[in-house]
């Protein structure tokens, strides 16, 4: 299972989500449609139209930026990150 | 007196006011996790409080309250162009209830239905076809930056007969649930050029009289504007007041001849004239305007107003109120002869809604 971590902006809009979540798919849009099927509207929350990550989140697998194709293993880690913005 | 509660909508969440007297007000929030909320309304066939909201990093959303905001839910589920269109949504603007739709207007322009409250979404109508939607649906220009829907009027009798306004290109009418859309901007002033003679008109404001439903009254770039046949065609009134340019105005529930706006520079700054806070108020339909300042703050006061910030209750002798960008709230609960500040350090507010709850 990979280690998926997700930032502290998200928890709050889904009831029982935790920051740290165990997923297992093949690709980072897999681990989102993943985490879709047990939170509905999740998805939403961090891909827009095309698909394409929403512009202010950023993902991580093993420490290197990812797309949505980017694959992940079984032992990988995840970050989600909500980049700096706002005021 | 029965309660009268105000839904507040923010650049950091959704706020509520109440109050059983207009005088002490009860304030709470905010709510919406702290998203900027670009509209919210109460909605009178639910009993529910919806508010578009479009995060930063979350994109967009309704959140909708059952209970008066003490809880809240959630949902975009539908709310898209799909990923083959080209569109994006970037922004929520602007809601509405018609009969058992709830709209929701978004940017890039288009409109969205739901008919189960605010649960699922889907599309209703991007105005194809009309004079300017070549730009509006021009995948190129699509946002940030660019246009959206920034208001509905709906009909209280004819649920598929309502307007949408395309920010800086005009108001449509439907008379048909959204399938079919006429121009409603005969004998408005523009001071520009324009490549259609029906479209091509910034209009910020549009509301009609809850007293004569052919009265309506509207705030635009370049003046305010009358009509007497439910927007077939309009006057210019802007005559008597400080400026020709604003975006909030409330119709008086029970008298067509009043009605409230609030002018501002139209310029850069985009606030009230020469740092004095006034809400401008006509009784005779626009022939002559007043100025009700008292309460108001008369010195220093750069007080913004954005197009739904304003708001009228439906009382016997009706309260006004008002919303700033710099987070006040001011109340009148005699139809703006005197004000007081009933909120004071709120985010930057993008809207005010009223309800009486009897």
């Amino acid at each position: 299972m990979a280690d998926l971590r997700l930032p502290g902006t998200l928890t709050p809009l889904f009831p029982g989500l935790t920051r740290h979540v165990e997923v297992d798919a093949p690709d980072v849009l897999g681990a989102i449609d993943e985490l879709e099927q047990r939170w509905p509207g999740l998805r939403d929350r961090l891909v827009a139209e095309g698909p394409a990550l929403r512009s202010h989140i950023h993902v991580y697998v093993d420490g290197e930026r990812a797309g949505l194709e980017t694959p992940v293993a079984e032992r990988s880690r995840l970050d989600v990150i909500a980049a700096i913005s706002g005021g | 007196m029965p309660k009268t509660l105000l839904t507040v909508a923010t650049r950091k969440g959704t706020f509520v006011l109440e109050s059983d007297d207009r005088r002490d007000w009860t304030l709470r929030g905010p709510y919406c996790e702290g998203w900027p909320v670009y509209h919210s309304i109460y909605d009178p066939n639910t009993g529910s409080i919806f508010a578009a909201a479009a995060s930063e990093w979350h994109g967009s959303a309704i959140w909708r309250s059952s209970d008066l905001g003490e809880t809240w839910e959630h949902s975009s589920e539908g709310l898209s162009y799909g990923d083959e269109d080209g569109r994006r949504i970037s922004k929520v603007s602007t809601l509405a209830r018609a009969g058992d739709r709830l709209l929701v207007g978004v940017e890039a322009p288009g409109i969205f239905e739901s008919r189960d409250d605010g649960k699922t979404w889907s599309l209703l109508s991007t105005l194809s076809g009309q004079h300017g939607s070549e730009s509006w649906d021009d995948p190129a220009n699509q946002p940030p930056g660019h246009l959206g829907i920034s208001g509905f009027v709906t009909e209280p009798d004819d649920s598929d007969k309502f307007f949408s306004i395309v920010q800086g290109v005009g108001a449509f009418e439907t008379e048909d649930g959204g399938s079919s859309w006429t121009p409603r901007n005969k004998g408005l002033r523009r001071d520009w050029p324009a490549d259609y003679e029906d479209v091509g008109f910034c209009v910020h404001k549009l509301v009609r009289s809850a007293a004569d439903p052919q009265r309506m009254y509207q705030q635009n770039h370049v003046g305010m504007h009358r009509s007497d046949d439910a927007g077939q065609s309009w006057s210019e009134i802007t005559e008597g007041l400080p400026g020709d340019f604003g975006f909030a105005a409330a119709a008086h529930p029970h008298d067509r001849e009043t009605f409230y706006v609030i002018p501002v520079d139209g310029g850069h700054g985009r606030v009230m004239h020469d740092g004095k806070a006034a809400v401008w108020r006509t009784r005779d339909g626009g022939s002559s305007w007043q100025d009700m300042r008292k309460g108001l703050p008369q010195e220093n006061a750069h007080l913004g107003v954005l197009r739904q910030g304003m708001t009228i209750d439906k009382h016997d002798v009706p309260g006004v109120y008002f919303g700033t960008s710099t987070g006040q709230i001011f109340a009148s609960a005699d139809e703006g002869e005197t004000w007081s500040e009933i909120a004071s350090y709120l985010p930057s507010i993008s809207s005010v809604d009223v309800v009486v709850l009897d």
